[in-house]
């Protein structure tokens, strides 16, 4: 399975405006990589780009597995999580629900499901409709998939934006984690994230 | 597919759900039938005339009021980037949607259709043949009006837009479903071939409608 991602060259534009270009990037098993940079610099469209929802202007995102290159469409389907500031929840269904939803379109199983909801308590929320609740419980219900469906590499676009401060530390446990069994991370921040990271500036 | 069945429950379950579902559909649908009698008149043999094509207008209506939110709700809250970067591809998760738009609003208006043409003084020997040509046509509303709904992601209005693109192409079922029941009702042998056409209408924009969504949702979300 992917154990690194290679950016190289990379431009994006957005309509007219060139966000970056000649972005390099190497990313491996085990490590993450915050992208810092202004409001409006690329960080998101660098996201959506690994993720195959941006074609770049020009450059190349390759998924390798060791020296082999791996089909970027087989791993984004497979391979990774993205999470950006919309979650996907829709508000009129139920918190476990969706959850279950998200969990089972990314791979993963019910058992899966429950045991990433008694991990990140969110017991109490499961009955609610998503629109009841807060940003920070919404985005605790987004981030279980994660832990539910396990995927190598992770795509986050401000992940810890509205959450307090202990669920930020619980959080940042479950990413040592991930990087500990050889995940990857690749972070858009502007505040520091709970772990290690190597910070990368977006659109310098 | 443990994804697409996951998928498959979750639109039937916005579909039924959400915004009124079903029921603002068939409620709009006999809103219609209920005004064509005050504004044409309730003489029952000039009623009887336009029956069932008055309700094959009202169904092509009825449907596309459930269109609309069709892509635009995944769109706005982010779902569609999920769906889009999925185990299944784009196509199948356009092909889904639509199939369980089909199910959910397409299969009770078809129920509603003969009702509304009897309501409307049709004879009641057409009400099978009005089902199923309703049940037909209501596939291929729901693929045609879905690659409308998809090409409006992303502009204001959109509702109206779906209108504008999607209503030309509703032409063709109208013609040949309403043809269908105009021949089986004066006992000409054309009506077959009409039922044909319309089979063959819906099973094309079946066939081809979810790849030309994929595209337009491959679109707007990048």
């Amino acid at each position: 399975m992917i154990d690194g991602v290679s950016i190289e060259d990379l431009a994006l534009t957005r309509g007219d405006r060139a966000l970056f270009s000649g972005f390099d990037l190497k990313l491996g098993r085990g490590e993450a990589v915050a992208l810092v940079g202004a409001n409006g610099a690329g960080k998101t469209s660098l996201l959506r780009c690994v993720a195959g929802l941006l074609r770049p202007a020009a450059g190349k995102v390759r998924f390798l597995d060791g020296q082999i290159e791996l089909e970027a469409a087989d791993v984004r389907a497979h391979g990774l999580h993205l999470l950006g500031h919309h979650d996907g929840l829709k508000s009129a269904r139920k918190a476990w629900d969706e959850l279950v939803f998200q969990v089972r379109w990314t791979g993963g199983t019910l058992a899966a499901a429950e045991s990433a909801r008694e991990r990140l308590k969110l017991g109490p929320l499961c009955d609610l409709e998503i629109r009841k609740l807060s940003a920070g419980q919404r985005r605790r219900v987004a981030l279980a998939r994660l832990v539910a469906s396990p995927r190598p590499l992770w795509l986050l676009d401000e992940p810890f934006a509205p959450l307090d401060a202990e669920r930020r530390a619980v959080f940042g446990a479950l990413m040592s984690e991930h990087l500990a069994g050889g995940g990857m991370i690749l972070a858009a921040v502007h505040d520091p994230l709970p772990i290690k990271t190597r910070q990368v500036e977006v659109g310098a | 597919m443990n994804g697409l069945s996951a998928l498959i429950r979750r639109e039937l379950a916005l579909a039924w759900g959400g915004g009124g579902g079903p029921l603002l559909g068939l409620t709009f649908f006999a809103t219609i039938t209920t005004l064509l009698p005050l504004a044409i008149g309730a003489e029952p043999s000039r009623l009887a005339a336009i029956a069932t094509g008055a309700a094959w207008v009202a169904l092509a209506l009825s449907t596309l009021l459930s269109l609309e939110r069709l892509f635009e709700r995944d769109y706005e809250d982010g779902a569609l980037d999920l769906l889009a970067i999925g185990p299944a591809p784009l196509e199948a998760v356009c092909f889904v949607k639509c199939l369980a738009q089909w199910i959910a609003t397409g299969l009770p208006l078809a129920i509603a259709a003969p009702i509304g043409a009897l309501a409307l003084n049709a004879p009641s020997e057409l009400a099978p043949m009005i089902f199923v040509t309703a049940l037909i046509g209501g596939l291929g509303f729901s693929f045609t009006g879905g690659i409308g709904a998809a090409l409006s992601l992303g502009s204001r209005r959109g509702g109206v837009l779906v209108a504008v693109i999607v209503l030309p192409l509703f032409v063709f079922p109208i013609i040949f479903g309403a043809g269908a029941i105009e021949a089986y009702a004066s006992h000409l042998m054309g009506w077959k071939s009409g039922l044909a056409f319309l089979g063959a209408y819906s099973l094309t924009f079946t066939a081809i409608g979810p790849f030309f969504m994929a595209a337009a949702c491959r679109n707007a979300i990048s």
